[in-house]
């Protein structure tokens, strides 16, 4: 998977796809190489599932983290933080971006798509979940796409399988849905860059770029 | 492809509706049941339905009184603060007998409150709420899988007794993402007599109206109505029975409560303390025989909830004082840990040897 890491990464896909799970561990991924990281929450439109949930731990890798002030406060403010430009401005680091969900949450994302594309060094990554209800198939997909890119201001250059039933994911849950990943590849012209899944599901797959995550923890993991 | 599918409880609840056979959706944002809208927003179109973002709450709910007085399967959804805004509705759907279905995925309050989960509308939902004497049938679920399938439910039995139903959830039910089976679609064919859908020449027209401007007459609606409300509580309470076999504390909860209150318990038992959990789903009719059969062997109740104390008062009623009930409760938007549960048990527990 080191073949093909760019400046900036960013993370956009339907709401519920799991981006914010795989722009902390792809974060965590750069930063084990060696490299200076910072990773933002460009999510004003989820007030209950952020990025910020992991600062202490992403802090506690070196690892810079940008989120609203106003995330996880209780005040149901959809502003973005002051130091976003910084993230995409300073080419000196990694930045991995978690975009929020569908076009709304990509809304956001258009203030910044000039700079992203003037630098010409980022991978604009479609997050996959063929088990939602809304993207079940490839062509339901691709629309949520479009969506996104014309909120957005910037085209996706690559797809990741995501697929999961939450706590319920098994290897099969995965396997099933490599077919619909390949046709959304070819509906679209892009590549799988790599399919993820939880760590206990991951060691399962026998596929090519694998990508295992650990989970954020919830405050309602329970049973 | 399995037939699970991950949803959010708040696209549960909307799809379910869907398929429920409801195609008039009426609604306006607000965190934490945004998801319905957008749901209903994308689903609608594609089906011939109806979504319609309102200028307000208040409009909303008026919208759902012309569908359903038009027979048709109606829903509005909102948080505390714009449930609040359609109570006013709500009175007026139950004083012209019109079945419709409200959810309110509750949010902290009073007023503007918080944006994170709360139980604190339960007197709201069950004791009126709005103006006049009057019940909704009240369904909390306590799961994904729940909300999708107590939709059908609750519109059914909206239409049977021509009650509106609420569905309480709150912030974690709306939030929290879940693998659930989807109910089979039903094609609804409405048979509603009494609905104002043109006389056509061939019949006398039909009048929906919550005005009664002659005191028998207004006397004699409200007698009819409890009546039917009497039959409710008779035949639809739903709840159920958690470890209480040999249980001799009970701990009465719903929604994300009793998701909490059932670790806990894992963990109560796991030290020999004998304790069970009564998990009211109609919230109104509460289970109140249930509640008074439990009291007849437990030592003592223990209500959980995200309130400053509102269902206890209906425990206490539905055991008549015959034992001790404790609060165990978290306010403001928080939740009470399994091992807050444990502590009020202990303390229940010592107190009572």
């Amino acid at each position: 998977m080191d073949t093909r890491i760019r400046r900036v990464t960013l993370f956009a896909g339907h709401y519920g796809s799991g981006k914010t799970n795989i722009a902390v561990n792809y974060a965590q991924m750069l930063r084990a190489g060696g490299r200076q990281v910072v990773i933002a929450d460009l999510d004003i439109v989820n007030p209950y599932f952020r990025t910020k949930d992991s600062t202490e731990l992403l802090e506690s890798e070196g690892i810079q983290i940008i989120s609203s002030e106003f995330a996880n406060s209780n005040v149901d403010l959809p502003a973005l933080p002051s130091e976003l430009y910084g993230a995409v401005e300073n080419r000196s680091r990694y930045a991995v971006l978690d975009i929020g969900g569908d076009d709304r949450g990509a809304y956001a994302l258009g203030r910044f798509a000039p700079y992203i594309l003037e630098e010409n060094d980022y991978e604009m990554v479609f997050v996959a979940n063929f088990c939602r209800p809304l993207t079940r198939r490839a062509e339901e997909a691709l629309e949520v796409m479009r969506e996104i890119e014309t909120a957005g201001g910037i085209g996706f250059t690559a797809i990741v399988n995501n697929t999961n039933l939450g706590r319920e994911t098994t290897a099969e849950t995965v396997l099933e849905s490599v077919h619909e990943a390949g046709r959304l590849s070819e509906l679209s012209g892009l590549p799988v860059l790599f399919t993820s899944a939880e760590d206990r599901v991951a060691r399962y797959l026998k596929l090519p770029d694998v990508f295992p995550m650990t989970l954020q923890k919830r405050y309602f993991d329970i049973n | 492809m399995s037939e699970k599918v991950l949803m959010k409880g708040n696209e549960a609840i909307a799809e379910a509706a869907i398929r429920a056979g409801c195609r008039h959706y009426f609604g306006y944002p607000i965190t934490p049941q945004t998801e319905v809208a957008a749901y209903m927003a994308k689903r609608m179109p594609k089906i011939g339905g109806t979504f319609l973002q309102a200028e307000s709450e208040i409009a909303a709910i008026n919208m759902i009184y012309g569908v359903a007085s038009a027979g048709l399967r109606a829903m509005t959804s909102s948080s505390s603060p714009g449930v609040s805004l359609k109570q006013e509705g709500i009175s007026y759907l139950a004083g012209s007998d019109l079945p419709a279905l409200i959810l309110n995925v509750q949010r902290g309050g009073p007023g503007l409150g918080g944006i994170q989960p709360s139980q604190s509308d339960y007197f709201q939902a069950t004791k009126g709420g709005g103006h006049g004497d009057y019940h909704l049938i009240v369904i909390a679920p306590a799961s994904v899988q729940e909300m999708a399938d107590l939709t059908a439910k609750a519109f059914d039995l909206s239409d049977k007794y021509l009650i509106p139903a609420m569905i309480l959830a709150d912030g974690t039910m709306g939030q929290m993402m879940e693998p659930v089976v989807l109910p089979e679609p039903v094609e609804y064919k409405p048979n509603k007599p009494w609905a104002v859908t043109g006389t056509k020449g061939v019949r006398e027209h039909n009048i929906v109206n919550s005005l009664y401007l002659v005191p028998e007459e207004l006397e004699r609606k409200n007698l009819e109505r409890f009546e039917r409300y009497k039959l409710v509580e008779e035949n639809e309470v739903m709840y159920e029975e958690y470890m209480m076999e040999d249980a001799e504390y009970c701990i009465v909860a719903f929604g994300i409560a009793a998701r909490v209150a059932k670790n806990a318990i894992t963990a109560a038992r796991a030290k020999g303390v004998k304790v069970g959990m009564i998990r009211p789903i109609t919230l109104w009719p509460f289970p109140k025989k249930a509640i008074a059969a439990a009291a007849e062997k437990v030592k003592a109740f223990v209500s959980v909830e995200l309130s400053m104390g509102q269902m206890i008062e209906d425990i206490k009623l539905a055991e008549e004082c015959l034992r001790p009930v404790v609060l165990c409760s978290r306010v403001g938007g928080m939740i009470p840990a399994p091992e807050e549960i444990l502590k009020t048990l202990d303390e229940l527990i010592g107190g009572n040897n």
